[in-house]
């Protein structure tokens, strides 16, 4: 049953990488958007087996490697954690596929595309399925495999391929790390599967608990696109819009966030970790909400937004509220995946265009697109009763709850709800409301496009009601018993609320108010600043992208050609050169070998008698 | 007899194409296909009726061949010379498909050297006798520095030249660690022998030991080859045509690989443990090394002779580290290091025999007029970047981890490699297959021979990668027996070391004294 799960999508790649040729455009999507609806209904049918509800429902596969101390076995793991992104990946994924069989159908390639499409899911499957660290960390490379082809996916544009290797490459820094932890854990607790892990985490030395947690937390940095390694995710954005919304924002980057969830015990006996990563979200949130104020592209606002709402989601890991966390996860992939759909449109309406300073005025011709994008904003803005009001509402009580630090880190959060707030007004304003002169006609899209953003449209309105404490809050309920019983510090919910609450309020009017007549520059000095993102890309380039490369050409040009090969010449000279003088003493007189033997006959014989 | 059988078949199959008259040159070629995959096809019935469980010998041959000097034919196979017979016999009519239209000139002298080279490489992994593995040591080299030197590049004959020079001399300093290990063996043993399995009983005392270890060491290094040995391998790389390139870097630098497992650890134990960290810091210069160097090159097959040196750190990391892990993650690593770097060249062959160019500026786009090409070069190249679910990804998390074991620095430094073979192999990817398509050239997409020498090595490196078990538990003994072997000499070494301590400083240069 569990692995049929990540069949069902393996063989929609198959089909669609064997025989894609010869099916057909629309087949093609057909056949990748059912297989991963097939995903879905038997990740719902699987919730059905008791033991998800209590010590999960594990399934072992196939021995993998045996070998020394470790032994790890390909095995799968059900439970109330890896069920909420089951059905977030199979669900927003299915919505996305559908999407794209409008979106894709003027593309050459679409089997391709779909292939690699499902091949993501099936590997985010495996990611989320897995039962031990190792098949997480299978599933967490296929992901960023498939997310380098699919960012890559016009490869004829340099940019694009350029994109591709570099969220690879950066990605592979935190995955260094990410190894590393496994390799500590593996040497030190002896085993790598989860329920393994939770009994030997007490036994572990506290460095070695604080170490592997930070290394794990640098992977998922590079995964989730944090501090300091979040750089690849604005250029992901040549990717294909679809896969922005699907890999993105609402599935790959979550993995990073589902992690530290999944290794709860580790992180939990950790306070130094989760105070770095509490610390390192707050930052991230903040940070990459400043950029999106200025940017002018749109899909890498909603990119900056994404990093930045990962941000909130590791600062609620962070302060070990971990089910407001996982919430968060889930309504962002509902609005997120909402927004980056609804760019989409507009992309597909104006023939590839998405600097705002171009856009403008769709709210009539686009008047769904618009629509959508709107509830997705509101949600985004945190503004009541969308979806992300409650969750992002309950990660500023957890923090504000945890005093001391926590008051930082929740007036961290406030205010980057405001930012985020007025950021999100600005892009709804400056493309669908300022007017803008245009000679032709966009179009609304086609209805596979239109109607998963109308489910989404739905799920970012009503998804709140997942955690809403009126509606039961049954997701958190569901989650709660996974993770330990959360410190008992009460929030001043109404507060906390009423603050939230007002802050993106204020942020909706201030984005309405400030750019409802186009500014050209906006901030001045300041967005000059957010505008080069703070100079941390400059900062790579100058202190380990050109020392790096300038270090590789020193060492293939001077110490490989000079020293290392200069040498070898240099013996073999040398050799050539003694082999001259040596042959000089051959001279090929039998007196002289006679006289030479006679020498070292004697210092011989007196060697051994004055010894 | 099987063992006997499939080290020779090829060369008989080599005997058979000098009889062949000139200009049957379809008939030679398919005499070597025929000859090589016989020898294949009883090397996997080895593999298929080899016993796990046990670190004994097995299929062994043992015939006295020269008795007055106690030099015998002995063969054998045990888990650590099985996968590296398998891949041995595997790459040859790999590589000989790849030859089929690439090499035109002197057929009949192409394929015997090919064909006596398989029966060099093959009696190289699985000869148990001393001066027998030397002979068919130094076998290796003729075939192959002929052809680096005949059928080559424009700098073939300094290539060929530097290959053998460079090779030659680790093994004169072999061979006299040798005749000196044969004159101990007297001390011992009831006859002196050149018999590895009856000199495994003998204890070299340390001091020569040492030496030994050194002499060994160093021919084995040069093959690899370690840093900093290594400048001979991009020339000859550069200058090789793609089958002999494919067969350099797929079996022969193994025999550098396979000779500190075989010989460097069991007979020399002691000296192993004193100098396994120096080796180990030499594989990890090399691994970030091979690395860098490969980043800046535009010559492709120079970046993947670069990235050779690398992977062979990993290789050499792992087998000295000294843990069961580190030992099983290096024999897997070879395999895989085979295939997946034989891969890379046969990639480079292919694109080189369409517009002669090896060089990355000369392409663009490739993946968009080849894109079955572009699609086999991408699992190849994934599988030289170790990601998982391919088979680099559980040889190199083995040797992480058995590395990790025997010093958790070696593995943090180790592990910029994993950072490195993305920076380079992606970025050659790039350059050649992404980006505007340059419409000078005409690429056709690869041909069913083409596509057919690809096909075993794109199974193994998921099988492998999904299903090392067969692999790991065959070698798992033999691996077992070897680590307990040195870590017995640890634990001498160790207590020596400990009593000399209760003794005082004095007493060490007293007994020196005393034992002269």
């Amino acid at each position: 049953m569990l692995p049929l799960i990540i069949l069902a999508p393996v063989a929609g790649w198959l089909i669609n990488g064997l025989f894609g040729g010869r099916l057909g455009k629309t087949a093609a999507g057909v056949v990748a958007s059912s297989s991963v609806a097939v995903a879905f209904l038997l990740g719902l049918v699987a919730l059905r087996n008791p033991a998800v509800w209590h010590e999960g429902w594990t399934v072992s596969v196939a021995p993998w490697i045996t070998a020394g101390g470790v032994t790890v076995e390909a095995g799968l793991l059900l439970d109330r954690l890896s069920a909420v992104m089951v059905l977030v990946v199979t669900g927003v994924g299915f919505l996305i596929h559908v999407y794209s069989i409008g979106y894709m159908a003027d593309e050459p390639s679409v089997s391709r595309y779909f292939g690699y499409l499902n091949l993501f899911i099936a590997s985010m499957l495996v990611l989320v399925l897995g039962n031990n660290l190792l098949v997480l960390f299978v599933g967490w490379e296929l992901v960023g495999m498939c997310s380098y082809l699919l960012i890559g996916y016009w490869f004829t544009r340099p940019r694009a391929a350029a994109a591709a290797r570099k969220a690879f490459v950066v990605n592979r820094i935190g995955d260094a790390g990410f190894l590393l932890a496994i390799l500590w854990l593996a040497a030190a607790g002896g085993t790598l599967d989860f329920t393994g892990i939770a009994r030997a985490a007490p036994a572990l030395a506290p460095v070695a608990v604080a170490g592997i947690t930070l290394l794990l937390f640098v992977g998922a940095t590079g995964k989730s696109a944090q501090l300091p390694l979040y750089v690849w995710l604005p250029d992901a954005m040549e990717g294909p819009t679809p896969v922005s919304a699907l890999i993105h924002a609402a599935t790959m980057v979550t993995a990073g966030v589902y992690m530290i969830g999944r290794l709860h015990v580790l992180f939990e006996a950790a306070a130094g970790t989760v105070w770095v990563v509490a610390a390192v979200g707050a930052l991230t949130a903040f940070f990459a909400a400043t950029v999106a104020l200025v940017e002018w592209d749109l899909k890498r606002v909603l990119a900056y937004s994404t990093i930045s709402q990962l941000g909130y989601m590791f600062l609620a890991m962070g302060v070990v509220a971990m089910p407001a966390g996982m919430f968060h996860l889930t309504t962002h992939a509902f609005f997120k995946a909402l927004l980056f759909l609804a760019a989409g449109s507009v992309m597909h309406a104006l023939h590839g265009t998405i600097d705002m300073r171009r856009l403008g005025g769709l709210a009539q011709p686009l008047r769904w697109t618009a629509l959508g994008f709107t509830i997705g904003a509101l949600a985004l803005a945190g503004i009541p009763p969308f979806a992300g009001f409650f969750s992002k509402d309950l990660i500023l009580e957890a923090a504000f709850a945890r005093g001391g630090s926590g008051y930082l880190l929740f007036a961290a959060g406030l205010v980057t709800a405001f930012i985020t707030a007025v950021y999100i007004t600005r892009a709804v304003v400056l493309t669908f409301v300022v007017p803008a002169p245009r000679d032709e006609h966009p179009h609304e899209a086609s209805e596979p496009m239109a109607w998963p953003m109308v489910a989404l449209a739905v799920l970012a309105a009503f998804g709140g009601l997942l955690g809403a404490r009126v509606a039961g809050a049954p997701l958190l309920r569901a989650l709660e018993p996974f993770f330990a019983a959360p410190p008992e510090h009460a929030a001043p919910v109404l507060l906390v609320t009423l603050m939230s609450v007002a802050a993106g309020a204020l942020g909706v009017a201030t984005g309405w108010y400030a750019y409802r007549r186009r500014p050209s520059e906006t901030l001045g000095a300041v967005g000059r600043f957010f505008g080069r993102q703070w100079y941390i890309e400059d900062v790579y380039q100058a202190l380990v992208i050109r020392p790096g490369h300038a270090l590789a050409r020193v060492l293939s040009t001077t110490v490989e050609t000079s020293l290392i090969d200069g040498a070898v010449n240099g013996i073999a000279a040398a050799l050539g050169g003694a082999g001259g003088t040596l042959r000089r003493l051959q001279t090929g007189y039998v007196r002289n070998y006679a006289a030479v033997i006679l020498l070292g006959v004697i210092l011989v014989m007196g060697y051994w008698i004055l010894r | 007899m099987i063992l006997t059988a499939l080290i020779f078949l090829p060369i008989i199959g080599g005997l058979i194409v000098l009889l062949l008259p000139r200009g049957r040159e379809a008939w030679m070629r398919w005499t070597a296909l025929a000859a090589s995959t016989l020898s294949l096809v009883l090397a996997l019935f080895v593999f298929v009726r080899f016993e796990s469980g046990t670190a004994a010998m097995q299929f062994e041959e043992a015939r006295l061949w020269v008795s007055a000097l106690g030099i015998g034919y002995h063969i054998g196979v045990d888990g650590i010379s099985l996968p590296l017979m398998v891949l041995a016999a595997l790459m040859m009519p790999i590589a000989l498909l790849s030859s089929w239209r690439a090499i035109t000139a002197r057929v009949k002298e192409f394929t015997f050297s090919m064909l006596l080279l398989q029966t060099a490489l093959l009696g190289t992994f699985l000869s148990l006798d001393l001066i027998l593995f030397f002979v068919f040591w130094e076998a290796v080299l003729v075939p192959m520095y002929l052809i680096i030197g005949v059928w080559g590049g424009p700098r073939r004959a300094y290539a060929a030249l530097k290959f053998l020079l460079f090779t030659m001399t680790g093994s004169a300093l072999m061979l006299v660690a040798i005749i000196v290990l044969y004159v101990q063996s007297g001390t011992v043993l009831p006859a002196r022998t050149f018999d590895l399995t009856q000199l495994l009983d003998l204890r070299v005392a340390l001091p020569l030991q040492a030496w030994l270890f050194a002499a060994f060491a160093l021919a084995f290094a040069i093959k690899v080859p370690v840093w900093p040995l290594h400048t001979w391998l991009p020339d000859a790389h550069v200058e090789a045509p793609t089958a002999g390139s494919v067969i350099l870097a797929a079996v022969l630098l193994k025999m550098g690989t396979y000779g500190f497992l075989r010989f460097l650890l069991p007979l020399f134990p002691d000296a192993t443990v004193a100098f396994a960290p120096v080796l180990a810091v030499l594989a990890i210069i090399g691994i970030i090394y091979g690395g860098l160097v490969a980043w800046t090159q535009p010559d492709m097959k120079r970046l993947v002779a670069m990235s050779s040196v690398s992977h062979l750190g990993v290789v050499t990391l792992g087998a000295f580290a000294l843990t069961v892990e580190g030992l099983q993650g290096s024999l897997v690593q070879m395999v895989n290091h085979g295939i997946s770097t034989g891969g890379l060249f046969l990639l480079v062959g292919v694109l080189y025999d369409r517009t002669h160019s090896r060089q990355m500026d000369d392409y663009g786009g490739v993946a968009a007029l080849m894109p079955q090409f572009a699609a086999v070069a991408l699992i190849v190249v994934f599988s030289s970047m170790a990601l998982p679910a391919t088979n680099g990804f559980v040889g190199e998390f083995l040797v992480l981890l058995g590395a990790f074991r025997a010093n958790a620095w070696y593995a943090v430094a180790a592990i910029s490699g994993v950072i490195l073979s993305a920076v380079y192999l992606l970025w050659m990817y790039q350059r050649v297959m992404h980006g505007p398509v340059r419409a000078a050239v005409r690429l056709p997409d690869m041909s069913r021979r083409e596509l057919l020498t690809f096909v075993p090595l794109v199974i193994l490196i998921f099988v492998i990668g999904l299903y090392p078990g067969p692999l790991l538990s065959r070698s798992d003994a033999s691996v077992r027996a070897l680590v307990a072997r040195v870590a017995e000499a640890r634990e001498r070494v160790e207590s020596l070391s400990a009593m000399r301590e209760l003794r005082g400083p004095g007493d060490g240069a007293r007994g020196a004294e005393g034992g002269r």
